[in-house]
């Protein structure tokens, strides 16, 4: 069963993956073509999951959103993490008032939400998914920091830290060879559950007409032109969700699985 | 002592995060001060007339002094005015705020309502299929994207099976049979992906009770497993639940702005929403300022509801 988590993770992971690798060569028509004479078709042969209201293959639009999602949860993650671990073991090590401040300044920062923050950007500088990410990399620094400095001082208190300290080893040197390597897979787990949430509030930005304004494809953007025709065409609201549900899925699963991985000693701190 | 030191430093938090949310919000909305006129006067402002209208609005002294202003104006309840309609921004919001609590109290009580149970039971299930389905199951809530569960919500009971409202609202004081039809659909799909968070909480607070010697020695004289972990556990298992409860309700608040949306409630999430769209800055300072300041507030509320329920803190012993 713990297992289970992992490899269903990865599996889930990989198709979204394989998805928007594969969108990038191919897709079975041009996603942005609009083609009136072919609204709101069924399913059949030409078009594996029908069409939409423009007349636009939905699975060839399915296929160009998972580069959306990809994209958004790396780019938000990498915000996150790039802020946010160094910040957490700063604190983990320097300890004393440098932790206390930076600790006090991320309990601040934590309560604000993603999604408020991402309005806020798309009131004043309008909707696109570059504020999208840039909010919710933003928002989840807070939490990276968290778990690096819990996962730093647990590192720091162990015997082989304070052996390469007391024969001369300088912070940099303690930091990049021995705490690092060590909270890596901590850092992967935070990094699973973060892309999770990253692709959650892009689809409900996109869903809100607050991340993509162009014809961009994207899951939560295809929820949103699904809605308005749901009496009709109810099955159109069905992929995209699903989509999402089975990325978000993944990524909460593999994070999971890695989490069971993890040392004893640093799962505690997740 | 140690109570008081706890309260203050937790005061202290609460203060500082409403100051950094402000000067955020401030930062955010109204640093620029050209930016209002310009939007204001539309494409095709001369530098000249948006340069006037800034004059006039007020917005040409140094912004320390408008972020006090601001402030102060927030501590007298006064949220600022539309730049478009000139309306009081928080007599626009008064009308919405109820909607909004209606749709998160209700949310987050049947989550809990729900979560509770459910994730005893995956505890105390956790090595049968009882468990894993359980856990499955909250696996999937956490998956499924809030507003799309509403989109399938609507289809299901309000397109096909004709038993309640797509979407609007109706007062509870003009019609109450009618705004608990127009909530239901709206409370369920909040509450699916609350309650799914919830129950892993649930169920590793009452997984880590299952170990303690006083379930242990409640099953040893002969309570059945259920009332032990009801009677026992409950309290010992609170205190993580609170905060995550705390920190859920935030996020019910957050994700009442896309319910509302999609139901087309009249809440303050689509009074953001619509201001955003129209670009009107100072009604997204005012509301996004409220809802940030309630997030705070109710993070603050969860920390003093600690000192509430665990004796420890109340009579100084070492937590």
């Amino acid at each position: 069963m713990r297992r289970l988590s992992l490899w269903l993770g990865a599996a889930l992971v990989a198709l979204v993956v394989l998805m928007a690798l594969v969108s990038l060569v191919w897709t079975p028509y041009d996603p942005t073509l609009v083609v009136p004479g072919q609204r709101l078709q069924n399913p059949s042969a030409a078009h594996w999951l029908g069409t939409d209201a423009m007349g636009i293959d939905v699975f060839s639009r399915l296929l160009i959103g998972a580069q959306t999602t990809i994209v958004v949860g790396v780019v938000s993650v990498s915000i996150a993490a790039v802020l946010g671990v160094p910040l957490g073991m700063l604190s983990g090590q320097a300890g004393g008032w440098v932790d206390e401040v930076v600790m006090r300044v991320t309990d601040i920062a934590y309560a604000f939400p993603a999604l408020l923050l991402a309005i806020l950007l798309a009131a004043r500088f309008g909707a696109s998914p570059v504020t999208a990410m840039i909010a919710i990399g933003l928002a989840t620094i807070p939490s990276f920091a968290r778990v690096t400095r819990a996962g730093t001082t647990q590192v720091m208190s162990s015997e082989f830290v304070l052996a390469a300290r007391a024969s001369g080893t300088r912070w940099p040197g303690v930091s990049m060879r021995h705490v690092l390597p060590n909270i890596a897979p901590l850092i992967g787990v935070q990094a699973s559950v973060t892309f999770a949430l990253a692709i959650l509030a892009e689809a409900a930005l996109s869903y809100l007409g607050l991340s993509t304004a162009a014809i961009v494809p994207t899951w939560g953007k295809m929820l949103r032109d699904a809605q308005s025709v749901m009496f009709s065409a109810p099955l159109q609201a069905l992929w995209p969700g699903l989509a999402i549900a089975m990325a978000v899925l993944g990524f909460n699963l593999l994070g999971d699985g890695l989490r069971d991985l993890l040392d004893p000693r640093l799962r505690e701190v997740t | 002592m140690r109570i008081l030191a706890f309260l203050g430093r937790r005061l202290g938090i609460f203060a500082l995060s409403l100051l950094g949310a402000s000067l955020l919000v401030f930062a955010v909305c109204a640093a620029l001060p050209g930016e209002v006129a310009a939007i204001i006067l539309g494409e095709g402002a001369t530098p000249d007339q948006i340069a006037k209208l800034t004059a006039q609005l007020g917005l040409d002294r140094p912004w320390p002094v408008r972020y006090a202003e601001w402030v102060g104006g927030m501590l007298r309840g006064d949220f600022g005015t539309s730049y478009f309609t000139g309306q009081n921004v928080l007599q626009l919001m008064a009308p919405r705020i109820a909607v909004t609590l209606w749709l998160v109290f209700f949310a987050l009580v049947l989550s809990v309502l729900v979560a509770v149970p459910v994730g005893m039971l995956a505890a105390m299930k956790r090595r049968s299929w009882i468990g894993f389905v359980a856990s499955a199951a909250a696996q999937l809530g956490m998956a499924i994207p809030a507003f799309w569960a509403a989109i399938a919500l609507v289809l299901v009971f309000a397109v096909w099976l004709h038993q309640l409202p797509a979407n609007g609202y109706v007062p509870l004081t003009t019609d109450p049979a009618s705004w608990a039809a127009h909530l239901v659909l709206p409370v369920i799909s909040l509450a699916i992906v609350q309650a799914s968070v919830l129950v892993r909480y649930v169920r590793s607070a009452f997984i880590e009770v299952l170990s303690e010697d006083y379930y242990r020695t409640a099953r040893a004289v002969g309570w059945r497993p259920f009332p032990a972990l009801l009677r026992h556990g409950l309290r010992n298992a609170a205190l993580s639940l609170v905060t995550v409860i705390g920190l859920q309700l935030a996020s019910v608040l957050v994700g009442a702005i896309v319910i509302e949306s999609v139901f087309a409630l009249p809440g303050l999430g689509s009074q953001l929403l619509d201001a955003v769209s129209q670009r009107d800055l100072s009604i997204v300072q005012g509301v996004v300022m409220f809802l940030a300041a309630a997030v705070l507030l109710i993070n603050f509320l969860v920390d003093l509801s600690y000192a509430w329920i665990d004796p420890r803190l109340r009579t100084g012993d070492e937590r």
